[in-house]
């Protein structure tokens, strides 16, 4: 376990807060899922975060001072984010990174609005940008953006007609559902099976059953890490032979290692992965499996590219000032080659999204393999 | 047909182990009154117990077990009885309630700190080769889960019904003033319920994680279908939790399939309120005679 | 004794007042929800302290009255108008739900409570059209009574103070009135109340009614504080944690849920500093004192009052002779 530095209590940041002259330290919080039913996911971004962190203050930190940085536990409770959103602000933030899930970063982000403060969300859910909130910037595209990617690579690639849908039936479930089901209406696709499952269900046997009786030629497959992989072995154990499609969620490491070689086959949508042939991935994935001691996923690489974008913004600025950071990242386009914190070429519009190219993914003989590079949109 | 086939068998292989789980807890009910909020989190941690024995101590699989077994005995057992449940019995169920829902957060908190906040592998004790049953799939693995479950509770049952121990342990249960004027050794019999509760545990525990993978957080529906298990079936009687188990596992299944897979877990429940509705005691129990 | 009480009371309504002055907007927030937890604590000790019944219904009532006010105030209709639907709504379907688990058996309610929960969930989930779904509710408006415009923090922590004190009142009349005397007659003897004429059955349906419309407010309170709701915060988990609340401040005592609240809420901020253990340590925590006094604290403090006292103890009076 990882010691975190805690400072020295309330009253004595209060005291540094009040005295500008003392601000030689940048400050930023972290808001993640460090317990809860999210602790998987936000503990990996948080890592991510510190590893980027320890980085720049290493380098020089941001304008020639030091990152303070202040961890916040979410609980993935929604209510106890936005509390302890609204706490880092009152400790002095300036700018904030988290929450990752997006039932909680669609209330949380409500504060840093009111407060004026810039957040870099690791939440995929589309109704996130699409609220004219200008303080919220995703650090990988919304699921909206993907799904045109993966109709059509169904429909033109595959040649398929009926897809059945798998989905978790939760805030990050619902969001993906919507838009695949509306997009891949739109693209003249048949959904003949529109599967939802419960947060943590152990039991995919009727899930696999109705989409195998469905007449469903691909299935896509929206579920968080451990779902997915009780849905992949049910899939194989029951002989459902037919492609399964999922986001970067279904070709992860830990997909992987939990679902053993019934993952093989299963192709993956994905705009950060650590099979991306990118010298600066690799890299990035070395430290941090050699500092944690796990390999990184999709969200370990948005913790990073997050703080790094807080750093490199800011350093365009000149100045700690959390207004013309927010002004500064809408319409912002990062080289990686330049900026290599963001690993990959990345670009925000004026709502906050992101775009970025992406990847097809396949997983063969347990590795994730790159089987297509897909453009920007 | 092959579906309502595939339903069936899949219902019952789950169903079997969530009445290992659902045994336990009517166990505990009837020997000391003890709603055991914590059950789930009983069937999450043996898992854990048999990862670390194999990672950490370098343990083949057989001894990791071995070593679960004996700390679930120890731990959720013995520890369980005496450092928590002793204490509290004489202060009524209320108190006791509450702390295991507080030992419910302590064991899982501890399992994400202390080993791992994400799912993790567990190694099948059985093959998973798939057998096709008249057009339904079912693995090795789901038979030999069915066949240790029953075999489990049945020896239960007959250890309960057949031998001295077993039937001090019942009269215990029924009435523990009469049971101590008759000469039975009430602190022992309660004693060893709660030992039989953590080596089904244990069991459950172990014969679960291969196909549901062993996470901090997988106690929680395991112990509200436990729980929801043992009252449909009958929260005073062993065969009456069985039944309920494999019930919950069965409908569970037809409801994902053929009502509403929003709704399906919805469906347990309503049998739930139904049963305590028309048949408080559950489907199997008996009347209780021993309220106030 | 009763100048003492008097002026306990006194300090607990200045210390009230006072509490928020001078502090960030995160300790005011923190200490609304600590008065909306104690309303709907306070609730659930009327029917587990009093009534000896648990219920773990308390998240879903909380749940019902939130988005009854949240989807009436978002069409524009008053506060005040909103939370008298949610406090009646719950106090309807608590009786509904009460009347046949109070019917059958002794711990039925707790079961039949505990289902009602996660139905609950399942239909605020569900129903998209009416709430919004998993994805909840989002920009609820907070009240405005004429010149006094709740919206910013400290202002609606006043608020939630005279909804607090309001409510804390009616409790302490019903507590004293006959039919409140009666019920502590039900408490330390079910035989004797009944054999005195009392319809218990019919006082505890009651007693869980009213515990419910509680919960009702507390949710209409809780849907302008946080202005956003959503299904998964009105779980189980909640239930048990306003449970928790009871019975680690000690239930059956006045001020227990307000003490409990006030831990539950707060505690997890005191240990903050622990990193990730301090959920560890909280539950080891709460282990300890139920194990060392399952009265919960306020139970404590009496035990440690009553140690300096001469001692009559009557046996009957003891919670649960068994064993």
């Amino acid at each position: 376990m990882m010691k975190r530095n805690v400072l020295a209590g309330v009253s004595l940041t209060a005291m540094l807060m009040a005295g500008g002259a003392y601000a030689d330290t940048v400050k930023i919080a972290n808001i993640s899922e460090l317990s809860g039913a999210g602790a998987a996911a936000g503990t990996v971004w948080a890592h991510g975060v510190d590893l980027a962190v320890d980085e720049i203050n290493e380098h020089g930190g941001i304008l020639g001072m030091q990152v303070e940085m202040r961890e916040y536990d979410s609980q993935t409770d929604p209510l106890q984010s936005r509390a302890l959103v609204q706490k880092a602000i009152d400790e002095g933030a300036f700018a904030l990174l988290g929450t990752v899930y997006s039932s909680s970063t669609v209330v949380n982000m409500l504060v840093a609005q009111q407060n004026g403060i810039p957040q870099f969300t690791a939440s995929e859910a589309p109704s996130i940008t699409q609220k004219g909130n200008p303080y919220i910037f995703r650090t990988n595209w919304g699921a909206q953006k993907g799904m045109p990617k993966i109709g059509a690579y169904m429909r033109d690639q595959l040649g398929v007609e009926n897809v059945a849908v798998a989905w978790a039936n939760t805030e990050f479930g619902k969001g993906g559902h919507d838009s695949f089901v509306e997009i891949v209406e739109e693209m003249g696709l048949k959904v003949v099976a529109d599967v939802p499952s419960e947060q943590g269900q152990a039991d995919f046997s009727a899930d696999v059953l109705r989409i195998k009786n469905s007449g469903a030629e691909a299935v896509f497959i929206y579920l968080t890490q451990e779902e997915a992989a009780r849905f992949l072995m049910e899939a194989t154990k029951q002989g459902l032979e037919i492609p399964k499609i999922g986001d970067s969620v279904l070709t992860s490491e830990k997909v992987i290692e939990l679902a053993g070689p019934a993952a093989n086959g299963a192709k993956g949508h994905a705009a950060l992965t650590i099979a991306a042939d990118e010298p600066r991935v690799q890299e990035f994935a070395a430290k941090f499996t050699d500092r944690f001691g796990y390999s990184p996923d999709y969200n370990a690489m948005k913790g990073y590219i997050g703080a790094y974008t807080i750093k490199y913004a800011t350093e365009m600025v000149g100045e700690v000032d959390s207004q013309k950071l927010a002004d500064t990242v809408h319409g912002l386009c990062l080289d990686a080659e330049e900026y290599p914190g963001v690993l990959i070429d990345m670009c925000w519009d004026d709502t906050g999204e992101v775009s970025r190219e992406s990847y097809m993914v396949e997983v063969v003989n347990g590795q994730e393999q790159v089987s297509e590079v897909l453009p920007a949109n | 047909m092959a579906e309502l086939l595939q339903i069936l068998v899949s219902g019952l292989s789950a169903g079997a182990i969530y009445a290992l789980a659902a045994v336990g807890f009517t166990l505990l009910w009837q020997a000391s009154q003890t709603i055991n909020f914590a059950q789930g989190e009983f069937v999450m941690l043996p898992a854990f117990f048999v990862l670390a024995g194999m990672t950490i101590f370098g343990l083949p699989l057989w001894a990791a077990i071995l070593t679960a077994l004996v700390l679930s005995l120890v731990v959720l057992g013995a520890m369980f009885k005496k450092l928590i449940v002793e204490p509290m019995l004489p202060h009524g169920t209320l108190p006791l309630v509450i702390a295991t829902i507080a030992l419910g957060i302590l064991m899982k908190e501890s399992v994400k700190e202390f080993y791992s906040a994400q799912g993790q592998p567990f190694p099948p004790l059985f093959p998973q080769h798939v057998i096709n049953f008249f057009g339904a799939s079912i693995s090795i693995q789901d038979i030999c889960n069915l066949v240790v479950a029953f075999a489990a509770i049945i020896s239960l049952q007959l250890f309960l019904g057949r031998t001295r121990t077993g039937r001090a342990m019942q009269a215990t249960a029924q009435d523990p003033r009469v049971a101590e004027i008759l000469g039975v050794d009430v602190k022992k019999m309660v004693m060893y319920t709660f030992l039989i509760n953590g080596a089904l545990a244990a069991i459950a525990s172990i014969l679960i994680s291969p196909v549901y993978l062993a996470k901090f957080s997988n106690g929680e529906t395991l112990g509200m279908i436990a729980f929801i298990a043992a009252i449909v079936g009958g929260f005073n009687q062993i065969k009456g939790a069985l039944l309920g188990g494999l019930l919950i596992g069965v409908i569970d299944n037809l409801a994902a399939v053929y009502v509403s897979a929003e709704y399906r877990t919805a469906i347990p429940l309503i049998l739930l309120i139904v049963i305590i509705m028309v048949r408080p005691q559950g489907i199997l129990g008996t009347p209780e005679g021993r309220t106030v | 004794m009763t100048a003492l009480r008097l002026l306990f009371l006194v300090a607990f309504g200045l210390a009230l007042f006072i509490a928020p002055l001078g502090q960030g907007n995160y300790i005011i927030y923190v200490l609304c929800s600590w008065l909306i937890f104690s309303i709907s604590a306070m609730g659930l000790n009327l029917t587990l302290g009093y009534a000896g019944q648990i219920s773990l219904a308390q998240a879903a009532f909380m749940g019902i009255g939130a988005y009854i006010t949240a989807l009436l105030t978002m069409a524009g209709v008053h506060w005040i108008v909103a939370v008298f639907c949610s406090i009646g709504a719950s106090f309807v379907i608590g009786l509904v739900l009460g009347y046949p688990a109070l019917r059958v058996q002794h711990h039925f309610l707790a079961f039949v409570t505990l289902a009602f929960t996660t139905l609950v969930f399942l239909v605020l989930r569900n129903e998209d059209w009416l709430t919004g779904g998993s994805l909840g509710l989002v920009g609820i408006p907070r009240p405005v009574f004429g010149p006094f415009d709740t919206m910013k923090q400290l202002p609606f922590y006043y608020f939630t103070v005279v909804c607090f004190l309001i409510t804390a009142g009616v409790m302490a009349w019903m507590l004293h009135s006959p039919w409140g005397r009666a019920f502590k007659a039900l408490r330390e003897n079910p035989i004797r109340a009944n054999s005195l004429g009392l319809n218990t059955t019919r006082m505890t349906l009651l007693a869980f009614a009213i515990g419910s419309a509680m919960g009702g407010l507390a949710g209409a309170l809780q849907a302008p504080l946080v202005q956003f709701i959503e299904p998964g915060s009105f779980t189980l988990i909640l239930s048990l944690k306003i449970l928790l609340m009871v019975i680690v401040g000690g239930s059956g005592y006045f001020f227990g849920p307000i003490l409990g609240a006030g831990l539950v809420v707060l505690l997890p901020e005191m240990l903050r500093f622990t990193d990730g253990y301090y959920l560890i340590i909280y539950a080891l925590l709460v282990l300890v004192v139920m194990i060392f006094s399952p009265h919960g604290l306020i139970g404590l403090g009496q035990k440690l009052l009553s140690s300096f006292k001469p001692r009559e103890e009557r046996g009957d009076l003891k919670q649960g002779a068994q064993l």
